[in-house]
Order: C-alpha cells, then sequence, then structure tokens
C-alpha cells in the first residue's frame, strides 16, 4: 500500500499515514481525529526561540520567571530556531535587523508561529513618528499569527497570546488540507 | 620537528544569541581558544531617539526616555531628561517629591541590579538564581504599579515634581519590602558568593585596571570594581542624595567578580537609602504649581548627570528657548563600558566571553538608543 517513488525517495512518515488512511474505509473521519491529536500535542508544546529585541523582552522574561511561570503551558525557551516552533518579537525591530529577524524565521522548521508582542513589532508604537531607523511593523518582514497589545504588555498579556496561539493550532487542518490536495 | 601552523579564526557571535542581553553582535577573532580581538558590531537597536526628542516637548519626552534609552532603568532615565531641563529652565521642585523620586530611583536600581544578577547566574548555568531574582523583582513591580501604573515604563516624574503622590499604605508596604529584601539579599550571598563554580568562573576573569578604566572613561559598577571611587551620587548629588547615608562600594581587583560584588553591596545600600528616604520624607506637595506640560525652557546649554544602575548617565541639552529641546546628546553609559570590553576580553578562553560580557551588565538600548 505504502508507494515509494521510482527514484528511491521516500516520502515523510506522516505523508505515508495520509497516504495508508485515505485508502481505508471511513479513512477521513481517522484523518480528522488524528489531526486533532497532533494538534493537541503541538498546542501545547510551544517551543519559543530565545530571542528579544528590546524593552518587550524583559516582560517576556518575567513572564517565563517565578510568578508567571510560561512553562505550565509547555512554552520552553530554545536558543537555537532549528529547535523552536514560535517566535516572539519582543520589542522593536530597527530595518538593519529585519535581515536578522527574516532568517531567523526562515531557520525554524515548519510548522512555525510568530507572536507579535507589543506596539512597537506591531506597528512601530511610539517610534512611528519622526524616526528613520525603526521598521513599521514586523509584519512587513514575517507573517504574524498573534498580536500582542502593550507597551510593554504584561505578561498576562503574553500568556493570553500564547493561550490564543493554542487555540488557532488546534483549529488548524494541515492534515485534511493535504488529503484534499491528493484528490481524496 | 616543525612547528605547527595555526591560523586564526574569525567567530561571530550574535545578533542573536541568548546570552549578549539583546541584540549585540561580537566579531572574535581566536587564536585556538584564546581570544586574539573583540570587535563589537552595534547599532542592531539604534532608535533614532536623540533626533526623536527634537520634534517633542520635555514632558513627551519623559514617555520617550523611558523607552528609547536604558529600558531597564526607566525611571533614572527620566530623572536624567528632567534635571537638564530643570536645571536649564529653573524649576522649583518640592521636597517631597524629591524624596519620592530617590526612593523610586533606588527601587529601580535594585530591580535593574536583580534582573542583572538574575541572567547572569543563567549566562553562568546558575539557573536557581534566575527564579530567586525574579521573584523578588515582581515584589518591586508591585510597588510600582501601586504608583505609577507601569511595570516597565512609568512616565511618572514631571518637570517640576512627581504626576501623583503615594497610594495610602504604600510607605509601609515599601518599608515591609525593604526588609523583606535584605534578608534575600543574605540568600543571595549564600548561594553564590562562597559558590566554588562561581568564583571559578569570575575571579580573576576579564580584568580591567584602574589606569585603563579611567583611559576607557568607564563608569558605574564597573569602574568601581576596578578600584575608582567614583559615584555621581556623591559627586555631583541631586535630589536627596547629599541627605542620606550610603557607602559607594569599591573594589580594586578589578575582576567579574569584584563587578559582581559591587553590585551586590549596591543593592543593600539601595535598600539602605530607601527606608532612610521613608523615614525623612515629610508631608506635603508633589508637583509644583504652575509649571506648563508645555514650558518653554529658555535658550542656552546644560550637561548634567545622573548615577543610572549602570553608570554614569549625562544629558546634554541645548534650547533655543522653544517647547522642544534642539538638540539632546545622551552620554550612556553602556556604551562608555561596552568600549572597555575589548580591553578586559583579550587573552581569555571563548567560554569567558559571557562571563566578561555578562559582568559589565550592557543594555544595547542605552548603548545604541
Amino acid at each position: 500500500m505504502v508507494r515509494v517513488p521510482a527514484d528511491g525517495s521516500r516520502e515523510a512518515p506522516i505523508e505515508q499515514l495520509v497516504e495508508v488512511l485515505h485508502r481505508l474505509p471511513g479513512g477521513q473521519i481517522l484523518v480528522t481525529s488524528i489531526e486533532n491529536v497532533l494538534n493537541w500535542a503541538r498546542a501545547r508544546s510551544i517551543w519559543p526561540l530565545t530571542f528579544g529585541l528590546a524593552c518587550c523582552a524583559m516582560e517576556m522574561m518575567q513572564a517565563m520567571g517565578t510568578r508567571f511561570d510560561l512553562d505550565r503551558f509547555g512554552v520552553i525557551p530554545r536558543a537555537t530556531p532549528r529547535q523552536a516552533d514560535l517566535i516572539i518579537v519582543a520589542g522593536r525591530c530597527t530595518i538593519k535587523m529585519a535581515p536578522v529577524v527574516r532568517r531567523l524565521w526562515e531557520q525554524m522548521p515548519e510548522p512555525k508561529y510568530v507572536i507579535s508582542m507589543g506596539s512597537c513589532a506591531t506597528c512601530g508604537g511610539p517610534f512611528y513618528y519622526d524616526n528613520y531607523s525603526i521598521l513599521k511593523g514586523i509584519d512587513t518582514v514575517i507573517p504574524v499569527d498573534v498580536y500582542v497589545p502593550g507597551c510593554p504588555p504584561r505578561p498576562e498579556a503574553l500568556i493570553e497570546g500564547v493561550l490564543k496561539l493554542q487555540e488557532k493550532i488546534q483549529r488548524e487542518r494541515r492534515l485534511t488540507r493535504r488529503l484534499q490536495e491528493a484528490g481524496a | 620537528m616543525r612547528s605547527l601552523r595555526t591560523e586564526e579564526l574569525i567567530l561571530n557571535m550574535g545578533p542573536q544569541h541568548p546570552s549578549t542581553h539583546g541584540v549585540l553582535r561580537l566579531l572574535v577573532t581566536l587564536d585556538g581558544e584564546n581570544i586574539v580581538e573583540v570587535q563589537p558590531d552595534i547599532g542592531y537597536l539604534h532608535s533614532s531617539v536623540e533626533k526623536m526628542m527634537e520634534h517633542r516637548n520635555y514632558t513627551q519626552n519623559i514617555a520617550l526616555a523611558d523607552r528609547g534609552m536604558d529600558y531597564l532603568a526607566a525611571l533614572v532615565n527620566e530623572m536624567a531628561i528632567l534635571r537638564a531641563a530643570e536645571t536649564l529652565a529653573d524649576v522649583p521642585v518640592p521636597e517631597r517629591a524629591r524624596y519620592i523620586r530617590t526612593i523610586f530611583m533606588e527601587l529601580q536600581r535594585l530591580a535593574s541590579h536583580l534582573l542583572w544578577l538574575g541572567t547572569y547566574g543563567i549566562d553562568l548555568g546558575a539557573f536557581t538564581a534566575f527564579l530567586w531574582c525574579m521573584r523578588e523583582r515582581e515584589l518591586i513591580m508591585d510597588l510600582f504599579e501601586a504608583t505609577t501604573g507601569g511595570r516597565l515604563h512609568h512616565v511618572y516624574f514631571r518637570l517640576g515634581g512627581v504626576n501623583e503622590d503615594l497610594p495610602p499604605g504604600w510607605t509601609d508596604r515599601c518599608r515591609e519590602f525593604c526588609h523583606y529584601f535584605l534578608n534575600r539579599l543574605d540568600e543571595y550571598h549564600r548561594l553564590l558568593t562562597g559558590n566554588p563554580i562561581w568564583q571559578a568562573r569570575t575571579q580573576g576573569v576579564g580584568v580591567l585596571t584602574r589606569e585603563q578604566a579611567v583611559a576607557f572613561g568607564a563608569c558605574g559598577p564597573v569602574a568601581r570594581a576596578s578600584g575608582l571611587q567614583w559615584d555621581v551620587r556623591k559627586s555631583h548629588p541631586y535630589e536627596v542624595y547629599d541627605r542620606v547615608d550610603f557607602q559607594v562600594p569599591v573594589y580594586t581587583e578589578g575582576d567579574c567578580y569584584a563587578r559582581y560584588l559591587v553590585r551586590m553591596d549596591e543593592m543593600r545600600e539601595s535598600t539602605r537609602i530607601i527606608l532612610q528616604c521613608l523615614d525623612q520624607m515629610p508631608e506635603g506637595e508633589v508637583r509644583a504649581a504652575r509649571v506648563p506640560l508645555n514650558l518653554k525652557v529658555p535658550p542656552g546649554e546644560v550637561y548634567t548627570r545622573v548615577e543610572s544602575p549602570r553608570g554614569d548617565l549625562g544629558i546634554h541639552l541645548v534650547s533655543t528657548g522653544g517647547e522642544t529641546p534642539w538638540r539632546v546628546k545622551i552620554r550612556a553609559p553602556s556604551f562608555v563600558n561596552l568600549h572597555a570590553l575589548t580591553e578586559m576580553m583579550k587573552g581569555w578562553k571563548v567560554a569567558d566571553i559571557i562571563a566578561i560580557l555578562g559582568s559589565i551588565d550592557i543594555v544595547l538600548a542605552d548603548v545604541d538608543r
């Protein structure tokens, strides 16, 4: 049942799974259930990149610190983009820094998410007018999933942002979409 | 036998690195494990604050100073801008406001040093220190929040005073916190000061001699750890620092351990200052009457300095008589200390980069502005 292409290349296991399941009677339902389980696991172990730009990074640290403890939500900071699922853009991003943020985002493996933390990352914030060096919003460089407003947002606000991202991940239909693309 | 030929290697560290405390990029030239030269590449957080200040009036500049400059010492930045403007415009400040300002600046110093200690702990592999420091920092944040409404950015000081008086019961809470904190400080000492790993990573590492410190213009705890008796609070007293009794801790070793000890002692002294201010603080007005929000500062030039947690923070303000400054130049302590870093690192191993960099406590928003 599992198709091995003639050129010897192997498809990813998850794609093989889709292949197998959609040929079973009622496979569609099975895929949806598996998808829910996958999303549930994914949403509850979001590993962000240890990456701070400016003031908001302090509140991010407080959120990971003693009183707020983001670890409760499975948010464990990783120091390398290769192990990260989430990049929290915490603080103002300069034009000089923008290519670096873009490259960090590109280095992260799929599926990847972006939280824009604070006014500066969202739209330039207080550095919008009379300013020649700050980017007017990080969404001009990388796609943003959740915006957290505030200057800086309180740790509770960041936690709310993470919860919203979890909801968003839970609603994702990556497998179903792939199944539909395969013509099932 | 022919001697082995070696090549120098250039290691690029940052701008994304968990231990650079922001977006600093270091170009490290290595000979094997040994550091030959370190070249900091800055400007990744340049926010054009000095230019923006020319387009905002003095009250608006307070909010900008919070965010655009050293964000770990927001209230000290506010004081720096206000000291320049108030000196030039000769604005009277009520006594009670002066005490409140001093208390808040010292609380800010505690918060800043606590964050430094926590992150330095992470840098050197002591995660407990981070959790403990964050625990105490949250209590300071609560004190801030009760009065100023903000945790990190306050916009609390105003021309001729502070925005509003302390809420009821605040002084008791603050006093209670100070006594609690002094006990916690002993706890940090028990955790770190005698710790053999901590000592091995910091003692004798990254030495900056007194002569070098003077030559580089190093300031703050970095200079005081190299035996330089220099504190703006003592040499050019502002607010009520001349009325309280406190010591300026000075160590002569010039290594990372000395810089750590200076900051630990400073926290104790800050707590003492807060307690004295709470005792001495008079009742009365907290904001001078008839100081307009868009104050016109008379033409002239002034250079004033305050002691930020990172050192000597200077403001050169030029006014032509308008509502906005004509030019503001910020003399940032982190920028100067970062320059001294190049000298501290020569000859040390790769693993010491983090220990030395962490010990000077730079904030990149302060370096780049």
